[in-house]
């Protein structure tokens, strides 16, 4: 499993990658092993803006739906269109393609979110307790 | 995932679902696999060849005796009375108040030997609720749960797959039949039943041999791509052809003529456990009705998701996109007013109203019958 380093990640299972005061949020590679087959995803519109740990949006397997949350606050620039209308893509490339939205920052504070090796370790930990 | 995986039980085949990498849920108590390659996938593979699925979980009573038929006509809303040895139907068991306390399969395997198939996770109250009929009949009832072991093959390839692993003639098998004979030299029930809307049978099996016969079936199967298939493809198989699943679509607060399984209950065959609160509710009329809907909006509409329709609330017992239409369908009870073919009505998708339609049932009909 990929745990990239330029990520800080959220102990709900989302990535969010700076670059200058732009935002991208997407889930990890791990969120959607737990999830299955993702087929259905629901984004918020352009322009909402949103504090760190709110609700922006869900996705769903055939079994489970799951909210996303967002890991930093900020304004919505940008929505992936293309992953709501083939949610598959965050099952291929959740680091990639499968990106879900982009954030006008509000503030830069990270200190919250874990690194890669926190992440890795968080996740593990997690898996031995089920 | 809150049970300890310590307290759950494991089929005879557990071994062989981690080794095939399933994804494993509690399922009823049971450590179960939900999917192997894919939900959407394995699903697709039991419409267009097949798919192996292990039901082991599954919980079986034997009952024999000279006094097993009117037993059984008490316990059961079906007419054990037409069902000839070699046989399988469809039945329900209900409480006093007319209310499932489960749906079952009956097997006639003899003048005075029948199976009980009932859901794994109902296995203890089912039971208790049939050794308190089986008072004053003459009858011996046995959880045999333990002694068997549940393979279903399903799909249009499942007999070319199972026919040179059998001697048993298999086309000689009706619909809802059953034979005893062996598979691979094991001992097993061969039984034309499932609950795919699709071609298949279902293997009862001696545990013991259980592991052998998955990876001989999954290995005959290979040429034709037959995949292992997990409790999710089951889910959107049987929810396509309209199959209820006992915790979602049926439970202990409906009854089956709400439940629109009326069909499973003979109220002319005598007395049943149920019967009076039934012809009572004939009488009264029904207030609401399970229906099956498309829906017309984007989303996906889930077990408890409110309903609303012109003629007040209801509630979604069961939904999925489903893989073989490309829409998102679904299960609900709703007002009797409201459940004509065509009616629209919305679903809340937790706070955005998407709009629904009733639509004809099964969803999903393979296209020859057998």
């Amino acid at each position: 499993m990929k745990f990239p380093d330029d990520l800080h990640y959220s102990k709900s299972h989302e990535w969010v990658r700076i670059d200058g005061d732009v935002a991208t949020v997407g889930i990890t590679e791990h969120a959607q092993k737990e999830l299955g087959e993702i087929v259905y995803l629901e984004l918020p519109e352009v322009g909402h803006v949103f504090d760190s740990g709110q609700e922006f949006g869900t996705v769903e397997s055939v079994k489970a739906v799951s909210e996303l949350f967002t890991p930093v606050a900020g304004e919505v620039t940008e929505v992936n269109a293309q992953a709501v209308e083939d949610p598959a893509a965050l099952n291929e490339d959740s680091y990639g393609d499968g990106w879900l939205i982009k954030l006008k920052l509000s503030t830069d504070d990270v200190s919250d979110l874990m690194d890669a090796a926190g992440y890795e370790k968080y996740v593990k930990e997690e898996s031995e307790e089920h | 995932m809150t049970t300890a995986a310590a307290a759950l039980k494991r089929t005879p085949l557990y071994d062989i679902h981690r080794e095939l990498g399933a994804k494993m849920v509690d399922f009823g108590g049971w450590e179960m696999p939900v999917e192997y390659s894919g939900i959407r996938e394995e699903h697709r593979a039991v419409r267009e060849r097949a798919g192996l699925f292990d039901v082991s979980h599954m919980g079986e009573f034997e009952v024999e005796g000279k006094g097993a038929l009117a037993f059984l006509q008490k316990l059961t809303t079906n007419d054990v009375g037409k069902l000839a040895i070699g046989r399988v139907h469809y039945s329900a068991m209900l409480t006093p108040r007319g209310t499932f306390v489960d749906d079952l399969l009956v097997y006639r395997r003899g003048e005075d030997r029948y199976l009980l198939v009932v859901n794994a996770g109902n296995t203890p109250k089912d039971f208790a609720h049939a050794r308190e009929i089986a008072k004053g009949y003459d009858v011996r009832l046995r959880d045999a749960s333990d002694e068997y072991a549940l393979l279903a093959l399903q799909g249009p390839k499942a007999e070319e797959i199972l026919a040179p692993m059998t001697e048993a003639d298999l086309p000689a098998i009706p619909y809802y039949g059953f034979v005893e004979g062996t598979v691979s030299g094991a001992r097993a029930i061969i039984s034309r039943t499932g609950y795919t809307g699709e071609k298949g049978f279902e293997l009862y099996v001696d545990p013991a041999d259980a592991p052998r016969l998955f990876r001989e079936i999954l290995d005959a199967g290979r040429a034709i791509d037959l995949l292992p298939a997990g409790l999710g493809a089951r889910d959107t198989l049987r929810l396509e052809a309209k199959m209820a699943l006992y915790g979602h679509d049926i439970d202990d607060t409906v009854t089956p003529l709400e439940a629109d399984l009326g069909w499973v209950v003979k109220m002319g065959k005598g007395d049943f456990e149920g019967r009076e609160a039934l012809a009572r509710q004939k009488e009264q009329g029904l207030a609401k009705k399970l229906a099956g809907f498309e829906l017309l909006d984007r989303g996906i509409a889930r077990q408890g998701y409110a309903t609303a329709s012109a003629s007040g609330a209801g509630v979604v017992t069961s939904g999925i996109p489903s893989p073989t239409l490309g829409k998102s369908i679904g299960l609900a009870y709703l007002p009797i007013a409201d459940t004509a073919i065509g009616t629209e009505f919305t679903v809340d998708l937790r706070g955005r109203a998407a709009r629904a339609r009733v639509v004809e049932t099964p969803f999903y009909k393979r296209e020859r019958a057998s």
